[in-house]
């Protein structure tokens, strides 16, 4: 049943996903917004808000290449509501805050978007440079110093506990991988098409331990935009909308080093809270694996499995593949169809639910998915159903 | 030789932690009020939002909370492997420190090892790196 106080998905879209590509970072947005437009049957005249997660970060370009500012002015949308900031509950937090602005009137139909541009930046340092500083400050004071300079060594700290007083064994990590890489292979738009075998994972260098070179994600290019609209402007909507049944995230301690748990594990607890749904009645989850091993801790947060269960739970991988109980990143995840930063996740759950998976489809006609963001002291999840 | 290390830059709020170290001393912010350890150190307690807050010195011991080893050369000057940890400090309850654990090898360490700090001189900062105890 369509409800005016409801928030919907109309359409999602996605630009090519590549490495060290010399398309524009503008107009990769711009080919995904044409996509999510098409599908759900919207012009740009219709668009009155705009959503983004970080906004513009003028010290890595790479980063977060095109803010909200430039595109609304570029496309000349005319917003009634609009964000972009770093400072939410993770990627989908920019989700999140337009569901709440479509349900209160602000907005009819908002452009949420994220753009990556990290793999061509990196080559193309002359026209993307990060901007470096002598001393840090703020947070990265307490990591840097001691050499701790990427979320995988961070990460990597959580999936340790895991190893140490759960019993977490390598086999069982490696199934985020083995189940991304074996679902990018059927996704066009992924990354990396070739699937991994487990002795090619097993024989990985170590980034940092646990966590191998196929635990992590990689620098991407790319575009992913999901239009929310009020369920009060669906007459308008050529597609069969997405509800957002249910939304949670949270923060805590922001420095990742004081929180006793990732965040996610409070986000999971909250989202059942909101809604009637089980985590029995979902038919796929698509769960943020910037690293492996933020997936395993989303699968126990969500209540799939126990704390300290989730090795197991997918030991084997039969559980989460395409043709399991519960199909895990069935577009690959980050870590097979590339580093889209939470987007991906959103974008996948409604293809799912529409039944556009293609090859990668799963059966059984999906009505129920979850999807997240955030691997740390962040944490965002939508429960989304096709009614 | 030390490692190479990116620094902090040092201001009102952290200055007395990080360089504690010239006294041999490791310094936590602490509430005068309620006793509630701050850290990161700020101007205010987190829990009871007292103003009276100084920092305090602790034993400089604690236990290894959870730990990584490092293989990536982040950046080409990096010498790897190293352990990088998290280190509950003893006497303040809730407060971790994030850390390398140094003087033995990577594969001695283990969560629960009881460590104390170490301080390593760079500049004008004293980083509280920790090394095992006994």
């Amino acid at each position: 049943m369509m409800s005016t106080s409801e928030a919907y998905i109309s359409g999602v879209g996605q630009s090519q996903v590549g490495i060290k590509l010399t398309r524009s970072p503008l107009l990769l947005t711009v080919d995904a917004i044409r996509e999510a437009l098409d599908e759900a049957g919207l012009t740009l005249g219709q668009i009155d808000g705009v959503s983004t997660y970080p906004g513009r970060v003028a010290a890595m370009p790479g980063f977060s290449p095109i803010g909200a500012d430039e595109l609304i002015d570029a496309l000349g949308i005319r917003a009634t509501w609009y964000a972009g900031g770093g400072e939410i509950t993770s990627q989908l937090g920019a989700v999140v805050g337009a569901a709440a602005a479509v349900r209160t009137g602000q907005a009819r139909h908002v452009i949420c978007y994220r753009t990556v541009y990290e793999a061509a930046a990196l080559a193309r340092p002359e026209e993307y440079p990060v901007q470096r500083r002598e001393r840090v400050d703020g947070n990265s004071q307490w990591f840097a110093p001691f050499n701790a300079l990427s979320a995988a060594t961070w990460t990597a700290q959580y999936a340790m506990r895991h190893v140490k007083r759960y019993g977490l064994t390598r086999e069982q990590l490696a199934q985020i991988a083995l189940t991304g890489r074996a679902n990018a292979a059927v996704n066009p738009r992924a990354l990396v098409r070739e699937p991994l075998s487990m002795d090619e994972y097993l024989s990985a260098r170590m980034i940092s331990t646990p966590l191998c070179l196929y635990d992590c994600d990689r620098f991407t290019d790319a575009s992913t935009v999901l239009i929310v609209s009020s369920g009060d402007a669906l007459d308008e909507v050529a597609c069969k909308p997405i509800r957002i049944a249910a939304m949670a995230g949270t923060v805590e301690r922001l420095s990742w080093d004081q929180a006793e748990w990732m965040a996610c594990y409070a986000t999971g607890a909250d989202l059942w809270k909101r809604t009637d749904y089980k985590p029995e009645d979902v038919d796929t989850a698509q769960l943020y694996d910037g690293f492996s091993f933020q997936a395993i801790a989303w699968l126990e947060a969500l209540g799939f499995c126990g704390v300290g269960e989730g090795g197991k739970f997918i030991e084997g991988g039969q559980r989460i593949a395409r043709v399991g109980e519960l199909p895990l990143n069935t577009f690959g995840g980050q870590i097979g169809a590339g580093r889209l930063h939470g987007f991906g996740f959103a974008h996948e759950a409604v293809t799912q639910l529409r039944g556009n998976g293609g090859a990668r489809q799963i059966q059984g006609d999906p009505r129920l998915a979850v999807c997240t963001s955030g691997g740390g002291p962040l944490a965002t999840a939508l429960l989304l159903a096709r009614d | 030789m030390a490692a190479p290390r990116t620094l902090p830059r040092l201001d009102a709020d952290n200055r007395f932690f990080w360089t504690g170290g010239a006294e041999g001393q490791l310094r936590l912010m602490r509430c005068q009020d309620c006793k509630t350890f701050i850290h990161p150190p700020r101007p205010v307690c987190r829990k009871c939002l007292s103003e009276h807050v100084l920092p305090e010195a602790v034993a400089g011991t604690g236990v290894i909370d959870t730990y990584t080893v490092n293989y990536q050369k982040w950046h080409p000057a990096l010498e790897v492997p190293f352990v990088i940890a998290r280190v509950a400090i003893d006497g303040a309850p809730g407060v971790y420190l994030t850390t390398n654990i140094v003087g033995c090898a990577v594969d001695q360490v283990d969560v629960g090892d009881r460590v104390r700090v170490k301080f390593e001189q760079q500049g004008d900062v004293y980083l509280p790196l920790f090394e095992k105890i006994g």
